[in-house]
């Protein structure tokens, strides 16, 4: 499904990715832990198209990453902590709007359906700006897989969630991963890792260090061995 | 057909937006007639034929409030990271450029539509010509062909306001030039044939910064 090979990206003299290799199966759902600026979300743009990357392969469902972006676009959703929804909109709207970009087919069904999912059919002609935080990440979510991508990219997610929608967010990823879709998600919350995902990856100083499958893992021992490799500062 | 469908989804979601708050549009309706006022106030006083002026100032009015529309377009789409919304679509970056290139014109044109009646109230003239409208419409998609580009090119900078304004106002110089040329030909009641070459110039510009942008946008925007 994911295939990462070498792959660096620097900001001029600045190292974001240094040699990352990765493998993510399909309907995997590998979570990538890792401190401010290991370089989570650099790898996460890169994989969803946004950035170049210096050197390495990428390549998404055999695609290559530089020559069939546009193949790739179709194939993945990405969320970030901002909703890339238009605030002067309506919730319908948004959904619509994105939906004529990816070319749905039976795009009303399509939003009716994605309203429901995501629990704000009630708010469907409300403007994006009047949404909560978290119905706004809801929003975002039923943005991301309005084309049904085979791939989820999640960059922090529970950014400024409060419990309540925090647990809403994770019932919701659930369901979304279940619908077999591969899901790459960053956090810098250690327990969120371990909820969903099969597999945790720790991302140092744009390095994968570690990766580990999530049987018998727990919050303690993820700590544990996190702590190892990036030492002090860890959030729970 | 996909790319049109693309292009015009971006077009109405620029509208329906504005239709719902209408700051922009009423903000530059407000400032053109400003300059418009302080224009005619300041010339009644010092110059004795108008109409000379007036093609002058009708064409430094656009100018000025086009600018406004500009620079907000593509800085809308920063809010809540939107271009990267844009971005994620798997379709031609060009699309982009188009759709927003697009929408401006809509705006600005609606803009000059409005005014062109007050201005020909205020200045005593009959602006209501097929000519000046072609021109006005050529003029325009030369202030949006270059101003949607440039303000690509300048949305992720700092100082996107200042910065807007420093580089498109020397690039649409000439289309500022030749449209007041041929207003000033038409006004005068020129032949044709005198002002016939500004108009050919405004279309090879038009096609130039157009062709340029759908060439050079997926560049500008890499960042």
């Amino acid at each position: 499904m994911i295939e990462i090979q070498g792959l660096v990206k620097s900001f001029g003299h600045t190292y974001a990715l240094r040699d990352v290799d990765l493998k993510v199966g399909e309907g995997q759902f590998l979570t990538i832990v890792g401190p401010n600026g290991a370089g989570k979300t650099t790898l996460l743009r890169i994989l969803a198209t946004l950035l170049k990357p210096t050197s390495g392969l990428v390549n998404i469902d055999g695609l290559h990453l530089a020559s069939r972006s546009d193949e790739i676009r179709r194939r993945i959703g990405f969320v970030s902590h901002q909703s890339l929804t238009y605030d002067k909109l309506t919730v319908e709207e948004n959904l619509r709007f994105y939906g004529r970009l990816y070319d749905v087919v039976g795009l009303e069904e399509r939003v009716d359906s994605l309203l429901q999912l995501v629990g704000l059919r009630a708010r469907r002609h409300d403007p994006a700006r009047t949404l909560s935080r978290g119905m706004q990440q809801r929003l975002s979510i039923a943005r991301a897989i309005i084309h049904q991508p085979s791939l989820l990219l999640l960059d922090e997610p529970y950014t400024g969630l409060d419990q309540q929608a925090a647990e809403m967010l994770r019932t919701l990823l659930q369901t979304v991963n279940e619908e077999s879709r591969t899901v790459v998600m960053t956090t810098h919350n250690l327990q969120r890792a371990v909820e969903l995902c099969d597999t945790v990856a720790i991302l140092t100083s744009g390095r994968i260090v570690c990766e580990m499958k999530n049987e018998n893992l727990d919050l303690n021992r993820l700590r544990e061995i996190y702590w190892t490799y990036v030492g002090n500062g860890v959030t729970s | 057909m996909a790319f049109l469908r693309k292009t015009l989804a971006i077009v109405w979601k620029d509208v329906v937006a504005e239709l719902r708050t209408r700051e922009m549009f009423s903000s530059m309706l407000v400032f053109a007639l400003l300059v418009i006022v302080i224009f005619s106030f300041s010339f009644d006083l010092r110059v004795e034929n108008i109409v000379q002026v007036a093609p002058g100032v009708l064409w430094v009015t656009f100018a000025f409030s086009s600018t406004l529309e500009l620079s907000r377009s593509l800085a809308v789409e920063m809010e809540n990271g939107c271009l990267d919304g844009l971005f994620l679509a798997p379709m031609d970056r060009s699309v982009i450029y188009f759709g927003k290139m697009l929408g401006n014109l809509v705006f600005i044109s609606t803009i000059e539509a409005l005014m062109l009646p007050i201005f020909s109230v205020v200045f005593n003239l009959n602006l209501i010509r097929p000519l000046l409208l072609l021109t006005v419409f050529l003029g325009t998609t030369g202030f949006a062909a270059v101003g949607t580009l440039l303000a690509a090119m300048a949305v992720n900078t700092r100082a996107r306001e200042v910065m807007l304004p420093v580089l498109v106002f020397p690039i649409i110089l000439p289309v500022v030039i030749s449209a007041v040329k041929v207003t000033g030909g038409v006004l005068d009641g020129a032949a044709f044939s005198e002002f016939a070459h500004w108009i050919q110039f405004l279309v090879a510009f038009d096609v130039i910064f157009l062709v340029v942008s759908y060439m050079t946008f997926d560049f500008v925007v890499q960042g």
